[in-house]
């Protein structure tokens, strides 16, 4: 059974005159224990919303309207506050985007793991102080370089000491929101390999939540492709990298430029991604689709996620029919 | 314009406004207002000095006799007008001060500011006092006393913003199409400003006001003017032996009255153009994980980006 | 062979930064410390050729941008531009452009202005380098009207147009109303580029022109580019520490580490058969879109330096998985050991 099973998961955001944008519609997926997930999708596909759901954490104008997020058995969206507090940080925890620049500046780095752990774990000082020095050196951080302050630590630093702080109650799921941007190529290379060491040391399971496919392609086991809110394809690593069945994730595969392969064509998708006070009446990608099945019910019905072969599912009225996508052609 | 349709949903932005006019308003049809002309010479007697109100001077009459609604009435002209143009000229000084000091810096920029902290350690209200009783008393030497000492602040301000608006991009980008000085700075740091500017001059406004009433009712204003100080002056030197309230009074409240109106215009709309850009992605993460590790023991946890992520500042 | 002159030589490039100092300090007389942010940094261009200056932060590849097109005033050093020195140029010093003769007279204004009419540069973030209150006719017209460019408003409306026009944003009357908000993060470095294209440039100086866009829009402001030298012949210096984007459309790739080219040379050729160990370890961390793909990563540990107290000898040496006790002691120079690929290393 899985550790974390979404099933369905709708949010809608409230604006201020009080109509109903729908950010995120029928989501779903699931997280093996020890497994990694992929969420991939550009600027405004929903992925960041659907983790703040997860965690119940949406802004006051975001409301879940539908869905189920089953987890230990038992659905999380059911849970009272009361009840989220105990699955937050403990069981479920996250690095947030940007989160290595939130660090209260005027605190030392340990005392605010130490302060997180006193709040969740236990109230002796002694015995925080000294997890947080375990935490430490578990992402790399030499315990005594705790007393300095964020300022005083590199960006790379920083996202270690978050991780840490994620990691503070030994939770059995993290999610990453964009882990290394704004990081330097080689920086984000040791993160990403501190993510893979701990998956494998504490039994973790991850979900990376980002847009650079490179990331995804070398850490994940299986890959979730948003788009305008919605699922377009799921499939494992492999399947989705090497043969996409979505026109977007084929477009978006070819958009991506290979350092092994130089001088390559980029391909890129004109157009902009949906408004989300403008959205399309069939599929979202319509639009801006180019490929040769397209027609009129592209843009009257949304397309389902279909399973086309087991463990690939596509959003694609034509997905059946066309050809197992080999990388270069458009199918 | 979108700030004028945030403003309006603001009720104390609205009530300053309403306010503000209406005491525009009084100012403007004073002649029609005005009961009696304050100017008039009157035929007074002994039982008309400090006469309570009655039917025909609602607000009863001065030391001279005078009807003090009419001089109340007619008192308006004097503060909105000293108010609004030496605001206007500190605005402008301190404006162009604080642009070329911020966007120059050096040597020019350390001067100006050296400037501005000579003149803000010198104590306000003495060295208007001193400037007037030696200039001689006149409306055009008070608008010009308060504008010429006022602009302090507003270069500051305005230099604190220009300095991180000329780190932008934009203006670098100006910079390398090759725009000069005075193009980036009229063109492209003075629109950004703007908004706080105004925001500052409206309060500036009122400490204007503030200033005329002060020095008038040391009496050191406008002899042939009425102002609501100087009611002030006299009522105070004269009408409170008699509990004449009603000299004392209107004019005291009416100084409130506009005073208020430009604070909450001004407060409002300073808390529409003051750059919220924190609550950017960061204010959020910081709020998430506040949120996260915070609440989770039970604490409520505030929703400004002022404290740290766990609660304290 | 008469090989043509370069565009952009420059040689020697240094711009360092100073630090500010405690009072503590200054009382005490301690030497005054630098941010190197660029030392030693030579290469040269060749009219329509497009490079890369590939590196991390700290690397000094933004730097040298800004001192390339005189927003900087270097600290040392020559930039050549077109073959006349236009080092000091920010400065007011330095030779007309049109006839090289040393003119004194000419103000500085009118030297830096003509400049500024044959290099551009393109900026990193299209949410900060748009004046938000600007239309986008205004942005893009500004750049006519301080060089006095048009005569009337016929001509500039023209000009707009057809910069907007080339950069894909048509019809352009469509935009030219509109304010930078209105539009997306692609449309927006599309505006900037037609802002620098409406001067008609040579050198396009192109820093991190699409790190801030979707996946999907980097495609087209390159492709954009990369059009614009084919079609114009435009010579492109383009700045970036995404070394697969850079692998895509550049002819000849610059590695930088520290404010110093580690490796120089065709770009094809320095990703296949990189030299450096820098260059290496680089290219071999880059995440590839293919999970079949495992390649051996070869990650440095520790960070990059700051550029104050930059390690003796060659400044890689304590992270670099070669070294050997001479890398403490020799600064190595960039030296030819292949056609045009040059490499800064000793074991090279």
């Amino acid at each position: 059974m899985a550790l974390l099973d979404v099933r369905n998961l709708s949010v809608d955001y409230l604006t201020d005159e009080g109509a109903a944008l729908h950010a995120v519609e029928n989501v779903g997926f699931h997280l093996e224990e020890g497994g990694s997930l992929g969420i991939v999708g550009e600027s405004g596909c929903g992925k960041t919303t659907v983790m703040m759901a997860l965690l119940r954490l949406l802004p006051e104008e975001g409301r879940i309207v539908n869905g189920q997020v089953i987890f230990g058995g038992r659905d999380l969206l059911q849970y009272s506050e009361a009840e989220m507090r105990q699955v937050r940080w403990r069981e479920m925890s996250m690095v947030f985007q940007g989160a290595m620049n939130a660090l209260n500046p005027v605190r030392t780095v340990e005392s605010q793991i130490v302060e997180s752990l006193r709040l969740h774990i236990t109230h002796d000082l002694r015995v925080a102080r000294e997890r947080t020095g375990e935490l430490l050196e578990l992402v790399g951080i030499p315990a005594q370089r705790g007393r300095q302050y964020p300022h005083q630590f590199s960006g790379g630093m920083r996202q270690r000491a978050i991780i840490a702080m994620a990691l503070a109650c030994a939770p059995s799921i993290l999610i990453a929101d964009e882990p290394t941007t704004a990081l330097d190529v080689m920086i984000q290379a040791q993160i990403l390999e501190l993510l893979e060491h701990l998956q494998a040391e504490l039994d973790l399971s991850l979900i990376m939540v980002t847009h650079d496919l490179g990331m995804v392609a070398e850490t994940c086991d299986d890959v979730l492709v948003m788009y305008g809110g919605m699922v377009v394809e799921y499939a494992s690593s492999d399947v989705v990298f090497n043969s996409p069945q979505h026109p977007y994730t084929q477009r978006l595969m070819e958009a991506f430029p290979d350092v092994e392969e130089p001088g390559s064509t980029l391909a890129s998708i004109p157009g902009n991604p949906p408004r989300l006070d403008d959205l399309p009446p069939g599929c979202r990608f319509e639009p801006r689709c180019e490929c040769q099945w397209r027609e009129a019910i592209c843009a009257q019905k949304t397309p389902p996620l279909v399973e086309v072969e087991p463990n690939h599912r596509v959003a694609c009225h034509f997905a059946r029919q066309r050809p197992g996508h080999v990388k270069g052609r458009i199918g | 314009m979108q700030a004028l349709k945030q403003f309006v949903r603001k009720p104390m932005g609205v009530i300053g406004a309403v306010m503000l006019l209406v005491v525009l308003l009084i100012a403007v049809f004073a002649p029609r207002l005005a009961p009696y002309d304050p100017q008039e010479r009157v035929q007074v007697t002994p039982d008309d000095i400090l006469a309570p109100p009655d039917a025909e001077h609602l607000l009863g009459r001065d030391d001279a006799g005078k009807d003090v609604l009419s001089q109340l009435i007619y008192g308006a002209r004097v503060s909105l007008i000293v108010g609004f143009t030496a605001s206007f000229m500190s605005m402008f000084i301190g404006t162009t001060v604080g642009l070329v000091a911020g966007y120059y810096g050096g040597r020019i920029g350390n001067g100006l500011m050296r400037l501005v902290d000579f003149l803000m350690v010198i104590p306000d209200l003495p060295l208007m006092l001193v400037i007037i009783a030696v200039m001689g008393r006149g409306l055009l030497n008070i608008i010009l006393v308060i504008g010429l000492l006022g602009w302090t602040y507003t270069a500051r301000l305005v230099r604190s913003q220009t300095l991180s608006i000329k780190e932008r991009q934009f203006v670098l980008r100006a910079r390398s199409i090759g725009a000069g000085g005075a193009r980036i700075i009229l063109r492209h740091i003075l629109p950004q400003v703007l908004p706080l500017i105004i925001a500052q001059a409206v309060l500036d406004i009122s400490v204007s006001i503030l200033a005329e009433s002060s020095l008038a009712f040391l009496g050191l204003g406008d002899p042939t003017l009425i102002s609501w100080g100087m009611m002030l002056n006299f009522a105070f030197e004269r009408a409170i032996s008699r509990q004449a309230w009603w000299f004392l009074l209107p004019p005291g409240f009416a100084i409130v009255w506009i005073s208020l109106s430009l604070i909450l215009i001004g407060n409002t709309l300073d808390e529409i153009v003051n750059p919220r850009l924190r609550t950017h992605h960061l204010f959020d993460a910081r709020r998430m994980v506040a949120l996260a590790v915070g609440e989770s023991a039970g604490r409520r946890v505030s929703e400004g980006g002022q404290d740290g992520p766990f609660g304290c500042a | 062979m008469m090989e043509a002159q370069p565009i952009l030589q420059v040689h020697d490039l240094c711009k360092y930064f100073p630090v500010s100092r405690h009072i503590r300090d200054v009382l005490t007389r301690k030497p005054r410390r630098y941010v190197q942010a660029v030392d030693g940094v030579s290469f040269a261009v060749q009219r329509g050729e497009i490079l890369a200056l590939v590196g991390e932060s700290g690397s000094g590849k933004t730097t040298v941008g800004m001192n390339v097109l005189g927003l900087q005033r270097p600290t040392r050093g020559r930039i050549l531009f077109d073959g006349y020195d236009v080092t000091e140029w920010a400065q007011g010093r330095g030779p007309s452009l049109e006839t090289g003769e040393k003119l004194t007279n000419l103000s500085r204004r009118r030297r830096v202005m003509t400049l500024r009419e044959r290099a551009q540069m393109i900026f990193q973030d299209p949410y900060e380098s748009l004046n938000p209150r600007q239309k986008v006719f205004d942005i893009v017209a500004e750049p006519l009207e301080i060089h006095h460019l048009t005569r009337s408003r016929a001509e500039k409306e023209e000009r707009v147009r057809s910069a907007l026009e080339t950069c894909g944003l048509a019809p352009a009357d469509h935009f030219w109303d509109r304010f930078p908000a209105e539009l997306s993060g692609g449309q927006r470095q599309r505006i900037v580029i037609a802002g620098a294209l409406v001067l008609e440039p040579e050198l396009l100086v192109a820093d991190e022109p699409v790190s801030m866009l979707d996946v999907s829009i980097r495609a087209e402001v390159l492709n954009l580019l990369h059009a614009l030298r084919r079609e114009r012949g435009i010579t492109i210096l383009y700045t970036t520490h995404d070394l697969a984007t850079a692998g895509f459309f550049t002819d000849r790739m610059a590695v930088m580490y520290l404010g110093r080219v580690v490796e120089l040379g065709p770009t094809a050729e320095v990703l296949k058969e990189p030299r450096h160990p820098y260059t290496r370890a680089l290219i071999s961390v880059v995440p590839v879109p293919n999970p079949r793909r495992r390649r051996k990563r070869m990650i440095l540990q520790g960070e990059i330096p700051n550029a104050i107290d930059i390690p003796s000898g060659c400044r890689f040496h304590p992270r670099c998985p070669d070294a050997v006790p001479e890398c403490q002691e020799t600064d190595p120079q960039l030296r030819t050991i292949a056609g045009s690929h040059k490499v800064a290393c000793i074991l090279a």
